[in-house]
């Protein structure tokens, strides 16, 4: 009851803290959002030159160093890592073009319907789909095989190159781009960001917070405990969004987000399905990174790419709509994805017994 | 006794393994878990079910000794 009662108190507290960071600058149902901010920080480097969503923005690093921190302090900070890298990098880029198809993550997909986006609806339900396809796999023995303990400085050189994002970000270097209109244009002040970011890190690492960890576990094992924290923030940022008067409820003209349910849902059904293969969703991945998890660290790396590739080649969906390139992207990666769910499955290998003689 | 070895395994294969561990229905299974949130999924789980557990540290992993 206790861990539970943790859980929803964080859940309040996230839900609350993102929609604070809408009243003091972040884009509106976008107080939190691991893929849009992502998406940024890759166009902030430049690996993409979408004007208008370009910020090296602080929650990340604070999720990051918060989750370090507490991980350090409590002999959690364990560097592992090896475990199918470089499937894990594909599939970060699958669930970023996921999530840019709809305009955000699993979280930002809660803190949406808790500003009366009705358009999150079919997101959630493309969600559940996915994860319930990849509980599909998941009983068919998939998995990416085992991790290794790592050294102590392949764990710690990831908590540092966000010490080193904060600096580019301070000292604001000519090589660093900022928009100067647009979603990226608009962020609460660094400071509070960064403590948005630490605290909610501390947070997520203590509790284990997952959005889809929360449907899966439910389903999987009638395991409420994750879910709770998924239906926590949703309520405190919509009692949040109502006693501010930002509730608005409807699916038209809606803030960073577009009104085809058809899209809306596919785009979440692959974000749902690559994060149930990956094992949590991407901002899980980042408390990962932070307590030393390098698969997690090069799934973020593939998320930093994906979001690249998506504005680069125009995949990424804007308030107008989807694009064309978008939707053959999202097919794509469905199919790439459910390859890779195969054939790390018992359906492709099947599993070896023990005592089995090869004969021949 | 049967014995689960989870470490080096990513959410949620700790349980999803003990899982289909407990399908064969055993009076006794042990369950090695290499951090703790695998420790405490398993036992919340394990508590789920109806089995009892002790858990016990051993250098840096935990075993969980399971009974019905």
């Amino acid at each position: 009851m206790k861990e539970k009662k943790g859980i929803i108190i964080s859940g309040g507290i996230i839900g609350i803290i993102s929609v604070l960071l809408v009243k003091l600058g972040n884009p509106a149902n976008m107080g939190f959002c691991i893929a849009c901010f992502i998406r940024d920080i890759s166009g902030g480097l430049g690996l993409h030159r979408a004007e208008i969503v370009q910020y090296l923005r602080p929650e990340i690093m604070g999720l990051v160093l918060g989750s370090f921190i507490i991980a350090f302090m409590n002999k959690e900070f364990r560097p592992q890592g090896g475990s199918s890298p470089f499937i894990r990098f594909v599939l970060g880029i699958t669930v970023m073009i996921g999530a840019l198809m709809f305009l955000g993550c699993p979280l930002r997909m809660v803190l949406r319907l808790g500003g009366g986006d009705l358009n999150a609806i079919f997101g959630i339900l493309g969600f559940i789909v996915g994860i319930l396809i990849g509980i599909f796999f998941l009983n068919k023995g998939f998995n990416l095989k085992r991790n290794y303990k790592l050294s102590n400085g392949e764990g710690l050189l990831f908590p540092i190159i966000n010490i080193f994002l904060l600096i580019l970000l301070i000292s604001a270097p000519s090589f660093i781009f900022f928009s100067q209109e647009g979603p990226g244009s608009m962020y609460a002040p660094i400071g509070i960001s960064l403590l948005a970011g630490l605290v909610v890190g501390v947070l997520c690492q203590r509790t284990r917070l997952c959005m889809v960890g929360g449907i899966r576990d439910f389903i999987l094992f009638k395991d409420t405990y994750l879910l709770l924290g998924f239906v926590s923030i949703f309520i405190f940022c919509l009692i949040g969004n109502g006693s501010l008067g930002y509730l608005k409820v409807g699916f038209l003209e809606q803030p960073v987000a577009f009104h085809d349910g058809l899209w809306n849902f596919l785009g979440m059904v692959l974000c749902g399905l690559g994060s149930v293969l990956l094992g949590g969703c991407p901002m899980r991945q980042l408390i990962l990174s932070g307590e030393g998890n390098t698969d997690s660290v090069i799934t973020v790396m593939g998320m930093l790419i994906g979001a690249a590739i998506c504005h680069n080649f125009g995949l990424a969906s804007s308030p107008k709509g989807p694009t064309p390139n978008g939707q053959i992207a999202v097919i794509v990666c469905l199919i790439v994805v459910g390859v890779i769910g195969y054939i790390h499955s018992e359906m492709f290998v099947p599993k070896k017994v023990k005592g089995d003689v090869k004969i021949g | 006794m049967d014995r689960v070895d989870t470490r080096g395994m990513s959410c949620p294969q700790p349980v999803l393994m003990t899982k289909n561990a407990i399908s064969d229905d055993p009076e006794k299974l042990e369950i090695l878990v290499d951090n703790n949130t695998a420790k405490n999924n398993v036992s919340r789980f394990l508590k789920h079910t109806g089995y009892t557990f002790q858990i016990k540290e051993v250098d840096e992993d935990f075993i969980i000794y399971a009974r019905k």
